[in-house]
């Protein structure tokens, strides 16, 4: 892998950061810690969107919600120009704990008045409240430090190896997180309970004829997403030092994530660990062919990414609608496996084998 | 009527100007198959509709059990009893037929977030018990070899007959069938006839059955109610239905005259 990615940016135009074999090691090391993050994030939109159908468009914000809040929990008091509440000077982990607390909160605030709507009101809710955070967080004097943000963040386990090697440590965290809240997940909704939100999803009426208060399910599986992403963001947090308000774009913090999903496979949780993986290559592979690439994109790569990952989407939407794994007729896991669809080749080609 | 499970007093409800069931009253014996019968536009999926909580009645009253559960939502109504069918079937077509149907059952905590997390064994037997009584189910309707299968894959016939064995898995006390027997070929209506009349008469769950086609209706009912422009015309036994002359001139058109 490493020799393959090293290999191609070579062949591709020897961009500079690059050249070295540790160079391709400390790029493959924060990529793939980044991609676990956002995979968190993905494995929440999928509880929320893949299972349930709840369109969350304020992903960002549960996500910044998390991150504010452990950073706040864990950073001590502020001092100099600083101004922000809290400052507790508390263990990492119960920062992250709060976080994934505060992301189920927001989701219970926004998720109690809209969830008995009709589905687009949530959706539009969801909108609002990623930009209200953002100002919030942008103008709230003596709040969370305005546009400064929060600074010298502490991480986790930081001090117990050497800082060349950090690196590797935070990418195991950020691994052994992804695994934990992928068996949690994977526990919650691969069950009855997973069941009853599928069928949600799929025909509400159906649910209720059924017996089910969806009302109450929709709001379970929105909150449990909502605290995995505040977790996801507490995660990055510790990661980057450095948080600000700018940084919680809708582009990185709740398109990205969609993206990924509707490429792994909306549904399936190993599908959106795949669909991050690929679409986090697309998104923070760009700098890797930038100086291959004619002027004419090269220059503005940053921006054409952002049409080549659209232009990615609206060709899986045509032409592989249930992503790269497709989601299993089977839910719950008490229950036998059935034998799956047409194979991911038959799906691309479109050539069904007769059974 | 000395024991009647379900009571409609006066029911009302209009989409605009347009009064779809106005002032229908009527009531089904415990323990029998009573027909719901009227021409297209009649009221009665919307009473159907209004009886199970999937809409609200703008004015009359619902009375289950002796429990008056107008404007109850769904979710209540069926703790109360009721289970119902579609008049177009509303399967799950992602999912197994098995699940499908194991969706309905009762009382089961798997259904609860914590317990598959923290209790997955509790949830485990549970499943396998609810596994058993579905398959069950989907036996009598003839469905048990296509239990595997997605639903989205099943004929329209099918889709109904997994309608009916949904609604058999809740262990209701009162079914509203809708249009049972449409798109079902007529060999499987009648073993859908004999199916309906045993769990009837084994279980004593009282059915209430839409029906456009007379044969089967006639066969299955114990008791017609005949709706017309969302009122109820006339009541009484199949054959003091199907000889009533309004009934015929109103509904049934002259091939029973």
């Amino acid at each position: 892998m490493l020799e393959a990615i090293m290999g191609l940016a070579m062949s591709l135009g020897d961009p500079t950061f690059l050249v070295t074999f540790q160079g391709a090691v400390n790029w493959s090391v924060g990529f793939l810690t980044t991609v676990a993050i956002f995979a968190i994030v993905v494995l929440g939109l999928n509880v929320q969107w893949g299972y349930t159908g709840i369109l969350n468009f304020g992903v960002v914000a549960f996500f910044m919600v998390g991150a504010y809040t452990s950073a706040l929990l864990t950073l001590g008091p502020a001092t100099g120009f600083n101004a922000y509440i809290l400052g507790l000077d508390l263990p990492v982990l119960v920062g992250w704990l709060g976080a994934a607390l505060a992301g189920a909160l927001l989701a219970l605030l926004v998720g109690l008045p809209t969830l008995r709507l009709r589905l687009d009101f949530l959706a539009i809710a969801t909108i609002g409240i990623a930009e209200i955070l953002r100002t919030f967080a942008r103008s709230g004097n003596g709040l969370v430090n305005r546009n400064e943000g929060l600074n010298g963040i502490p991480g986790f386990l930081a001090g117990t190896v050497d800082r060349g090697d950090y690196k590797w440590l935070l990418l195991a965290i950020a691994l052994a997180s992804l695994l934990l809240v992928y068996l949690l997940v994977r526990a919650a909704t691969e069950s009855p309970w997973g069941r009853v939100l599928r069928a949600i999803r799929d025909n509400e009426a159906t649910a209720q004829a059924a017996g089910k208060r969806t009302t109450v399910y929709r709001l379970q599986a929105f909150v449990l997403g909502g605290a995995i992403m505040g977790f996801a963001g507490a995660l990055y947090a510790h990661r980057i030092g450095a948080i600000s308000p700018p940084g919680f774009t809708d582009l990185f913090g709740t398109f990205l994530p969609y993206t990924m999903l509707i490429v792994g496979g909306a549904g399936n949780h190993r599908g959106v660990i795949l669909g991050s993986l690929v679409v986090g290559f697309f998104w923070f592979g760009t700098p890797l062919v930038q100086e291959s690439l004619p002027d004419a994109i090269g220059t503005n790569v940053f921006v054409w990414r952002q049409f080549f990952v659209g232009l990615l989407v609206v060709m899986f939407i045509l032409w592989l609608p249930k992503g790269l794994i497709a989601e299993e007729a089977r839910v719950s896991r008490f229950l036998p496996r059935v034998a799956g669809g047409p194979s991911l080749r038959a799906r691309i080609t479109g050539r069904f084998r007769a059974e | 009527m000395a024991d009647a499970i379900l009571v409609v007093d006066r029911l009302e409800k209009r989409f605009g100007g347009n009064r779809a069931v106005d002032g229908a009253s009527f009531e089904v014996a415990r323990g029998s198959i009573t027909g719901l019968i009227g021409p297209n536009g009649a009221g009665k999926t919307t009473c159907f509709n209004c009886i199970a909580g999937a809409i609200r009645p703008d004015g009359g009253r619902v009375t289950l059990n002796g429990q008056d559960v107008t404007g109850w939502p769904p979710h209540r109504v069926y703790a109360q009893g009721l289970s119902r069918t579609f008049q177009i079937p509303q399967e799950l077509s992602g999912m197994t037929v098995l699940e499908n149907v194991m969706l309905t059952a009762r009382d089961h905590p798997g259904e609860n977030l914590w317990e598959p997390i923290l209790r997955p064994w509790r949830v485990a037997s549970r499943e396998a018990e609810v596994r058993e009584h579905a398959m069950a189910m989907l036996r009598q309707v003839n469905l048990e070899p296509l239990a595997h299968e997605r639903a989205g894959t099943l004929s329209g016939g099918q889709r109904k007959l997994l309608e009916l064995a949904r609604a058999l898995m809740a262990d209701p006390e009162l079914v509203l069938l809708d249009e049972p027997s449409a798109g079902v070929n007529p060999t499987l209506a009648s073993r859908l006839v004999e199916d309906i009349r045993t769990i009837n008469r084994e279980r004593g769950v009282t059915f209430l059955v839409i029906g456009h086609d007379m044969d089967v209706v006639a066969r299955l009912c114990d008791r017609l109610v005949v709706m017309t422009s969302g009122r109820v015309m006339v009541e009484g036994t199949p054959d003091e239905v199907l000889n009533n002359a309004e009934v015929q001139e109103a509904y049934l058109g002259s091939q029973y005259r």
